[in-house]
């Protein structure tokens, strides 16, 4: 054996002593971590807007904000991991409205209890998710096509489908139904505690972070989420299930898609059939400035959560300054420029500086 | 012909050792028209490196495919550690003790070495049904695997789109080699590495027989196969058509058997 290499001694030392492996700094660990930008620009956008919205200065405003961002957080904990996951999903938005369309036509044409057609939405939710992972799996075609497909379906499908049961393009009211009670408190619950309205869905947000957080970072199926994101092929060689993992994923975001069509039907007590076309991208917009990156393989919940946070900040303090909030989504666009840049920056930062 | 040739009496494919870890024999495949396979038998002895070769399109990693799961034969039978196999996945020959280190490495860039090296095998600890991810675990077994192959890589915690060529082959190749395998078989490990890089996982090959793996080396490097390997077997279109212990051979003799200057053991075969 070679003697002018260090490490080929027959009997070597312990790890920990090796002279050819480094511990990064902490500055390159920091930076690597997807979510950091993400912080960064929600601190500035933060501060930016506790100096010129002075309505933005009181808790009750900051709950508000937290509630605006947990309607489009909730999906883009979803919508993250399936990024993170290498694959996009264009139907999130529309199938939000679909699972509350379905919930509320189906009970009031049979006159049965809501909770029957909650979770018959569920499982038409899931299966819709099902139907976006098997084809993406089973044809080979981009996700962005397929799910732009059953985007428009269900776009369709939601206008149409109203139009013929209720004449109408919004669904009947329904909080004179059976079940009501309970699903209302489920979704769309508030504490009043002070100045200031908690809605539940905050706590069903954060509920929803922590548990995608745990699954990404400590657990199998995360780790596998990551490896199919970043290298499919890699990932079924060594026998991952890759195909079952993407699907679940489709699943996962028609569930969190679900459960946002239900916090909107329960809190509105009616929905519009045409509602949620666009939100797809908020999602989408959620996650990158979050940290994730489109090609998959890399992010993280909290990011994506942080990402949310962002969005629900802007698209309310526009309108605490006293600005036109007809300017949100130009702004909604620079920072998503922004995030996009910032992430290329702090990822080529993180991944070319030497090591040893 | 043959009896020019230094060859034993009895060709290599008819004198099994009772040994011998893999014993392929009259395996054949085919790919709609095309005959990729046709009753191809070798085999593998513990604790000895065998080299396939042959040129492009021969049929080694067509060959290397049926014993590691990805294809499954026509016809023919696979016998592994003395037992007849039918594998229908690449995990399935995993958890027999087939590992394969492939040419593109099958490595995800975005995930530190130790992620690497554990996925699919993560460790696992909890209660019930609630397990998570002993990370602090499989860095240290990592840092084992790693450190006990002597492998040039800078920290197991880094993310592979940082490594060298090299250092991704050994990460590779500690994979395959860091669990109960019984047999690691590489298919091109050096075609894409420099000089330096190429010795380090040539001795790494080397360390790996020593401790009793049987290695199956797939290479047109005939330099590399002459010194490494134990016994070498010659593929032309689909067939096996010769085997030798390398130390009964030369270059000369596996190029012109490659090339099919020299007819190869079987009797039906036409010059």
């Amino acid at each position: 054996m070679s003697s002018t290499s260090v490490k080929t001694d027959p009997s070597p030392p312990a790890p920990s002593e090796a002279s050819n492996r480094v511990t990064l700094g902490w500055t390159n660990r920091l930076l690597a971590r997807p979510e950091i930008g993400a912080l960064v620009a929600a601190i500035v956008i933060f501060v930016f807007f506790l100096i010129v919205a002075p309505a933005f200065r009181s808790p009750a405003s900051f709950f508000t904000v937290l509630y605006q961002s947990s309607t489009i957080g909730i999906v883009a904990v979803g919508v993250g991991m399936l990024m993170i996951g290498g694959e996009f999903d264009l139907s999130a938005g529309v199938l939000v409205t679909t699972a509350g369309l379905f919930n509320a036509m189906f009970c009031y044409q049979l006159g049965i209890n809501l909770w029957v057609g909650a979770i018959l939405s569920l499982v038409l939710c899931l299966s819709i998710g099902f139907l976006n992972g098997y084809l993406v799996m089973r044809t080979g075609i981009p996700s962005f096509l397929i799910t732009l497909g059953t985007f428009f379906v269900l776009q369709g499908a939601n206008l149409g489908v109203t139009k013929l049961v209720t004449g109408s393009v919004s669904s009947p009211n329904i909080n004179q139904m059976a079940g009501y009670d309970s699903l209302n408190w489920l979704f769309a619950h508030e504490w009043r505690i002070g100045s200031i309205t908690l809605s539940i869905t905050v706590i069903w947000w954060f509920l929803f972070v922590a548990l995608s957080a745990y699954v990404l970072q400590r657990t199998k199926i995360g780790n596998w989420i990551y490896a199919v994101g970043g290298n499919a092929a890699s990932a079924r060689a060594v026998g991952v299930p890759v195909t079952r993992v993407k699907v679940g994923l489709f699943m996962t975001v028609a569930f969190l898609g679900w459960f946002a069509g239900m916090h909107y039907l329960y809190n509105y007590n009616t929905i519009q059939a045409g509602n949620g076309v666009g939100n797809e991208f908020l999602y989408i917009i959620a996650a990158v400035v979050g940290g994730t990156l489109l090609t998959g393989g890399y992010g993280n919940a909290i990011g994506v959560a942080i990402g949310a946070f962002i969005f629900g900040m802007t698209s309310l303090c526009i309108v605490y300054a006293g600005w036109d909030p007809n300017w949100f989504k130009a702004f909604l666009g620079v920072m998503l420029l922004l995030a996009v840049m910032v992430n290329l920056y702090v990822k080529k930062l993180s991944t070319t500086r030497k090591v040893g | 012909m043959t009896e020019t040739t230094p060859t034993p009496t009895i060709p290599l494919w008819q004198d099994v050792p009772s040994d011998a870890l893999l014993d392929v024999r009259g395996v054949s495949l085919a790919f709609g028209q095309v005959r990729a396979l046709r009753d191809v038998s070798m085999h593998a002895r513990r604790g000895e490196v065998t080299a396939i070769v042959g040129d492009n399109g021969a049929g080694k990693s067509t060959l290397i495919r049926c014993i590691s799961g990805i294809h499954k034969a026509d016809e023919g039978s696979i016998d592994f550690d003395g037992e007849r196999v039918h594998f229908r996945s690449p995990e399935e020959a995993r958890s027999a003790g087939i590992e394969t280190v492939h040419q593109n490495l099958a490595l995800v860039e975005d995930l530190t070495v130790w992620q690497n090296l554990f996925l699919n095998r993560e460790i696992v600890r909890g209660i019930g049904p609630v397990k998570l991810l002993d990370r602090g675990a499989m860095r240290k077994e990592a840092e084992r695997m790693v450190s006990s192959l002597a492998v040039n890589v800078p920290a197991v915690g880094a993310r592979v789109r940082r490594l060298s060529g090299g250092q991704r082959q050994a990460v590779s190749i500690c994979r395959a080699a860091g669990f109960t395998s019984k047999l690691i078989i590489m298919d091109e490990p050096t075609a894409a590495l420099g000089v330096q890089e190429t010795a380090r996982v040539e001795e790494l090959i080397q360390r790996l027989r020593d401790e009793g793996h049987a290695i199956v080396l797939i290479s047109h490097n005939f330099a590399q196969v002459l010194k490494l390997s134990d016994a070498v077997w010659v593929m032309r279109a689909g067939r096996c058509v010769a085997g030798r212990r390398t130390a009964e051979t030369d270059g000369d003799e596996i190029v012109a058997l490659i090339t099919g200057a020299r007819a190869g053991d079987l009797a039906d075969e036409p010059a």
